[in-house]
């Protein structure tokens, strides 16, 4: 699993879950909450849907790792990569 | 009598009630795959805004308007944020907007509508030398952090008296937030006034042509789509706690339920009572001391047909507004709100096939639970006809000469009694206890509330509810 992969499992999982969101043109460096109307409770949805559809955990304590894209694919790579 | 398909049942989470909060926590948590069971002890979803039948007609236990309106494609609102967390497209709900309402009080009335410069404009025409307090209040209730679970309750009426300094006007937004509500006489939480003022008027109100069972089936459709259980007439009887855990529900039939977690929307001394380590007078200082009747008129012609255009007015006839619990009467017919549900824009061909009258006023619940039933129905009558007659007066006389006594096909009203008896409440409280739990904690650490006690209001704050606390309590930090 590349972490271009990983992004756009990300992606996706936005897609499902803020179908009214514009995710075509996201910068990844840049933080999600300042390119889309995502809070809190969006992010965890994020967490909830990487559980359902991949089996992956993130502790409380590490919902800040996943605040950009990149970000997403520093600490999801690995996680996706040890499964 | 225990039956054999819940008895010793285990489930990850039990939500107590089938109301908007209930209903919201249960698609939450089933969405999280977690194994969750409802339990209502009436045969109907819905709790204080549920809906019936009657002769073959529908009605809303409680809907007047759905506050928080905002149209579709707005963001970071309230009711947007609860579909997107419900998973539930907006058209689903079939919001039809309200055609514009008033507040009337004695020589002074003040429109609004979903457009919140139409009120801007009425308060600076009918109160010049307040508009731009007004203006300076509409920008810190706009800004406040009101949804802070952890915030210290304050005054309202201390902080809108920094800005605006004419006791009627004053009153005169205090009443629709008041009505559509509070729990609290006189005064309320400001945190609590910003979340209704927003809800009222930077959003709006709303209605499907159906009624309230639309936004009731819908969730329970979600529900039952994500494998969530539901059991109905299936009243809780205690909850038993172990130190400071709950570890099971009874049922009144004696069947144990045992579970990992509970919410519950029964209300915050309601909950109290049921639990096994509590005494039955738990909480006795946080019930609910306001409630309400409610008369229903149904009519053979729509109410533009007698010149009545407004959804809703909320009024008061009095010198100086007074919300607080009827002390000596039965009902207190000198504020309230009248209501009529024809009044949205249902789009071409769409309306109600009759018209329909609802008057709310507050009554005392401990006069109307002693009475017996003869006098239970003569009350009921009487007062039925002076709300009617408030009405009439506050309302432009028809020029056709149609009247209500003429026109009217059917009646039904429901008093505080009805409130207790449906849903449980003490005190038949629709609003309510006083001081709301914020954070949703009991003294058990594995019991939460959720619902009208954990302190947001009507069908958007309830269903937030049961979201904001399904998510708070089970699912973070899962």
């Amino acid at each position: 699993m590349t972490e271009d992969q990983v992004k756009q499992i990300v992606i996706d999982i936005i897609t499902e879950i803020a179908p009214d969101e514009d995710t075509s043109d996201l910068k990844p460096e840049v933080n999600l909450r300042e390119q889309m109307d995502l809070d809190s409770m969006d992010f965890l949805d994020i967490v909830m849907e990487l559980r359902k559809q991949h089996n992956i955990e993130v502790p409380e304590e590490d919902y800040p790792k996943l605040a950009s894209l990149d970000s997403c694919a520093d600490y999801l790579t690995p996680k996706f990569n040890a499964k | 009598m225990p039956t054999p398909d819940l008895n010793g049942q285990h489930y990850e989470v039990v939500i107590i009630g089938a109301g908007m909060a209930g209903l919201a926590a249960g698609i939450r948590l089933a969405l999280a795959d977690k194994q969750v069971i409802i339990l209502e002890r009436h045969n109907a979803s819905g709790g204080l805004n549920s809906f019936y039948s009657q002769a073959g007609r529908k009605f809303d236990v409680g809907l007047h308007a759905m506050t928080n309106y905002v149209p579709k494609g707005t963001k970071g609102t309230p009711l947007i944020k609860l579909l997107r967390q419900l998973r539930i497209p907006y058209d689903a709900l079939d919001l039809c907007p309200q055609n514009g309402s008033r507040v009337v009080f004695p020589d002074c009335q003040l429109g609004f509508n979903n457009d919140f410069a139409y009120l801007e404009s009425e308060v600076a025409r009918a109160f010049p030398k307040q508009i731009d307090g007004f203006r300076a209040l509409v920008e810190e209730v706009r800004t406040l952090d009101a949804f802070n679970l952890g915030a210290i309750p304050t005054s309202a009426r201390q902080a809108v008296q920094r800005h605006i300094n004419d006791p009627l006007l004053e009153d005169m937004l205090f009443c629709p937030v008041m009505y559509y509500g509070s729990a609290q006489e006189h005064d309320m939480d400001y945190g609590q006034f910003a979340i209704m003022f927003r809800s009222l008027f930077f959003e709006g109100f709303a209605r499907p042509l159906e009624g309230v069972r639309v936004i009731i089936k819908l969730l329970q459709d979600k529900y039952r789509s994500l494998g969530g259980v539901r059991k109905m007439k299936c009243g809780i009887r205690q909850i038993h706690a172990v130190g400071d855990l709950a570890s099971a529900v009874e049922l009144e039939s004696g069947d144990i339920i045992t579970a990992d977690q509970i919410i519950s929307t029964a209300g915050a001394v309601e909950t109290a009572r049921l639990c096994d380590d509590q005494p039955t007078n738990a909480a006795n200082d946080n019930i609910g001391q306001l409630s309400f009747t409610e008369t229903i008129t149904v009519l053979d012609k729509q109410p533009a047909d007698f010149g009545w255009n407004d959804t809703i007015i909320f009024f008061n006839t009095r010198d100086r507004f007074r919300y607080a619990r009827v002390e000596n009467d039965m009902v207190d017919p000198t504020s309230g709100v009248i209501c009529f549900p024809n009044n949205y824009q249902y789009g071409e061909g769409r309306q109600l096939e009759e018209g329909f009258l609802r008057v709310t006023a507050m009554a005392n619940h401990d006069k109307w639970c002693a009475l017996d039933e003869e006098a239970y129905l003569a009350q009921k009558a009487f007062w039925y006809e002076e709300l009617q007659k408030v009405t009439l007066s506050l309302l432009p006389t028809p020029a056709n000469g149609l009247t209500l006594d003429a026109q009217r096909l059917a009646s039904d009203m429901f008093t505080p009694r009805t409130v207790r008896k449906y849903t449980g409440h003490l005190n038949g409280a629709i609003y309510g206890a006083p001081n709301k739990i914020k954070d949703g904690r009991t003294h058990l650490k594995n019991l939460y509330l959720a619902g009208t006690d954990q302190g947001f209001l009507g069908i958007v704050g309830a269903m937030l509810s049961g979201i904001s606390m399904a998510n708070f309590h089970v699912l973070q930090g899962d």
